[in-house]
């Protein structure tokens, strides 16, 4: 326990260091002082080019060209392995003989809830705002294309794992990055050696931004929005707020009190399904006007009157929160589906074929129509309005929602930010070692940047997390591109084995 | 055919009862007998990040611990009596897996402890028992 005083001391103290900023609020300090580095960061990040009239950063096309790339080279095993991949979930190819160890289902389930989070809610808000409900469409599309991505990574991610001599699994792309390029020869293995760092760096600054940042402070922005908006006793307490998410967070990170995560773990799927079934029951609710949504989407994809930068612009819009949503390229969920129990690696990537599906193709799309449906959407709202948006999009229909939605969100960036808290330490320990000091002194940050996240305003957040997320991208699928023929090798060998018949099946109890 | 039979112990009183019963058994009908410990385990529960890296590991605990506390006493004590004995240890749900250990070993008699349940914790939490005569391909002695 004491370790953990120590940490809440160290928070305190950097916490205070802000307050040399005298007459504004403590909100206001924080931002002030963060916001100018996030800027840059976020900047450097998005280096864009225009393409008629937009710019368009190239970080995106990054991603969406990998997606196509890799759903074109697998000849579109995101449709072909999607009935195999659901078999696999199920069990049906369970080795009886490796019983308690980490299912298909598992991995999979753990991996949806550190990326089932803001990204559904928030973030497909913020792409209907600025981009009109065409942007749907492309989000979907994107969605689709980014199973793909994960096909690849989460192969790659199980192939290349490391088993720690105090027998614990660990993989992710730090280590198919250095362990499957120097397969390749020895500039290979430098350039891996390159990739991984830059891997690792950028995840750490994911974990501190997206997974973190942008989790506190949606839902301090929701909580703030159900206790009555500006005029909440709340409103301007987000460092308030933030302490009390740290500390809980420390208790879990720093204090060994797993049974928090736990507890989370397993509400977090209950309250997915709830907020579904939600958003199903206001669509068909509005059962008359899904034709009209469904027209809405389709034709906003490529007309887009009124939004900046035309299709280009509503485009853009929905690749991007897609990517930020499913994380598909990101490589964050290969470090999660590693774990699973597998002789034959690809399994997981057939499985991981979910994740963008289940994300993007079904909970996204439902928030969207939920909000082109219940006609809340409008060009002119406030685009940073973000999670409210949606708030008000479920209010509509049910007024008590928003107070579901509010214990929904908060459990969801909760349990977004554990995940994210390993992900990040992974990265951390990657590249500064793992000892004790080490060790805490990533927590300790992890700790410290909740509460600026939720203290800040929701633009600067925004960006930086997102740069940080996206910039993960980079490294991870350039080694992805020279690591394709190693996956199409595995592909191919199961592919014939499952065609064949010569898979065991595990007995129907 | 000899019989082959199995009986599942979870370390309580009542499995004691019950490889009483299988020891008398097993030495009348000259019988080779397995004692199974189940692990509860389910394979479709939720987990975090963390636990997951650490299954593997947490398995093998599980694993060592099941033989060295329950499974390896009762075994030791059996062969000295002169029964042909094997001890195993499997994670799953109870009955399911005790089930499908007698299907792979051939065993002709399922033997387990009544665990005497109270009518609200079987109904809310199941009974081994009960499930178990439900799904059995093979015969089951419930020794009370």
């Amino acid at each position: 326990m004491s370790k953990l005083k120590a940490g809440f001391a160290t928070l305190v103290g950097l916490f205070t260091s802000f307050s040399v900023f005298a007459d504004v609020g403590i909100d206001e300090k924080i931002n002030l002082a963060v916001k100018p580095y996030a800027d840059a960061v976020a900047g450097f990040v998005f280096s864009s080019f225009p393409v008629g009239g937009v710019a368009i950063p190239f970080v995106l096309v990054w991603l969406i060209v990998a997606a196509t790339v890799f759903t074109f080279y697998f000849k579109f095993i995101n449709i072909r392995a999607f009935k195999h991949g659901f078999e696999l979930v199920r069990g049906d190819y369970h080795d009886p003989e490796a019983a308690g160890e980490v299912t298909h289902f598992q991995a999979l389930a753990t991996a949806l809830s550190g990326t089932v989070g803001l990204g559904n809610i928030a973030g497909v808000a913020i792409a209907v705002s600025l981009g009109g409900p065409g942007a749907t469409f492309w989000m979907i599309l994107a969605g689709f294309l980014g199973m793909s991505s994960k096909f690849t990574e989460c192969t790659l991610g199980v192939k290349y794992r490391d088993e720690l001599p105090d027998g614990t699994v660990s993989g992710g792309p730090m280590y198919y990055l250095t362990k499957g390029l120097a397969e390749k020869g020895v500039g290979f293995a430098r350039l891996g050696k390159v990739l991984a760092v830059m891997f690792a760096i950028f995840c750490v600054g994911g974990a501190f931004g997206g997974g973190n940042m942008f989790q506190a402070n949606q839902s301090f922005a929701q909580l703030v929005n159900v206790t009555g908006g500006e005029a909440s006793w709340l409103a301007d307490k987000g460092w308030l707020f933030g302490l009390i998410v740290a500390s809980l967070v420390g208790l879990v990170i720093m204090g060994g009190i797993k049974g928090i995560a736990r507890v989370t773990s397993k509400i977090v799927p209950f309250m997915a399904v709830v907020y579904v079934i939600a958003g199903l029951i206001i669509i068909l609710m509005h059962f008359s006007e899904i034709p009209s949504a469904f027209g809405e989407i389709w034709a906003g994809a490529f007309t887009a009157e009124g939004v900046s930068g035309g299709v280009i612009g509503v485009l853009f819009q929905g690749f991007k929160r897609a990517a930020f949503s499913n994380e598909a390229g990101v490589g964050s969920a290969a470090i999660a589906h590693s774990a699973v129990q597998t002789s034959r690696p690809v399994t997981e990537g057939f499985v991981a074929l979910y994740e963008p599906f289940i994300d993007t193709v079904v909970v996204c799309t439902i928030t969207a129509l939920v909000i082109i449906i219940t006609g809340t959407w409008d060009p002119s709202v406030d685009p940073s309005a973000g999670v409210q948006l949606t708030s008000d999009a479920f209010a509509s229909t049910i007024s008590w929602f928003p107070w579901v939605l509010t214990v929904a969100v908060v459990l969801f960036a909760f349990s977004t930010m554990i995940s994210w808290s390993y992900y990040g330490l992974k990265a951390w320990t990657f590249l500064f070692g793992n000892n004790r000091v080490t060790d805490a002194t990533f927590k300790l940050l992890f700790m410290f940047f909740v509460v600026v996240g939720s203290s800040m305003q929701l633009g600067s957040v925004i960006d930086f997390s997102d740069a940080m997320i996206f910039a993960m991208a980079f490294p991870n699928l350039l080694g992805c591109y020279f690591l394709l023929p190693v996956v199409k090798k595995e592909l191919n060998e199961y592919w014939a084995d499952y065609k064949a018949g010569r898979l065991v099946k595990a007995k129907a109890t | 055919m000899s019989s082959v039979l199995m009986v599942g112990v979870d370390g309580s009183e009542c499995g004691g009862r019950a490889i009483e019963y299988a020891e008398r058994h097993a030495k009348r009908a000259n019988a080779s007998l397995y004692v199974a410990h189940i692990v509860e385990w389910s394979p479709f529960s939720f987990s975090t990040v963390e636990e997951n890296a650490e299954r593997h590991k947490r398995r093998e605990e599980e694993i060592q611990r099941a033989h060295t506390e329950v499974i390896d006493p009762i075994v030791s004590r059996l062969k000295d009596a002169g029964i042909d004995v094997t001890g195993l240890v499997r994670h799953g749900h109870v009955a399911e897996t005790l089930n499908a250990l007698a299907g792979e070993h051939e065993v002709t008699n399922i033997i387990i402890g009544r665990q005497g349940t109270s009518m609200l914790k079987a109904h809310v939490f199941g009974s081994v028992g009960s499930r178990l005569v439900q799904v059995a391909d093979c015969a089951v002695t419930v020794v009370p």
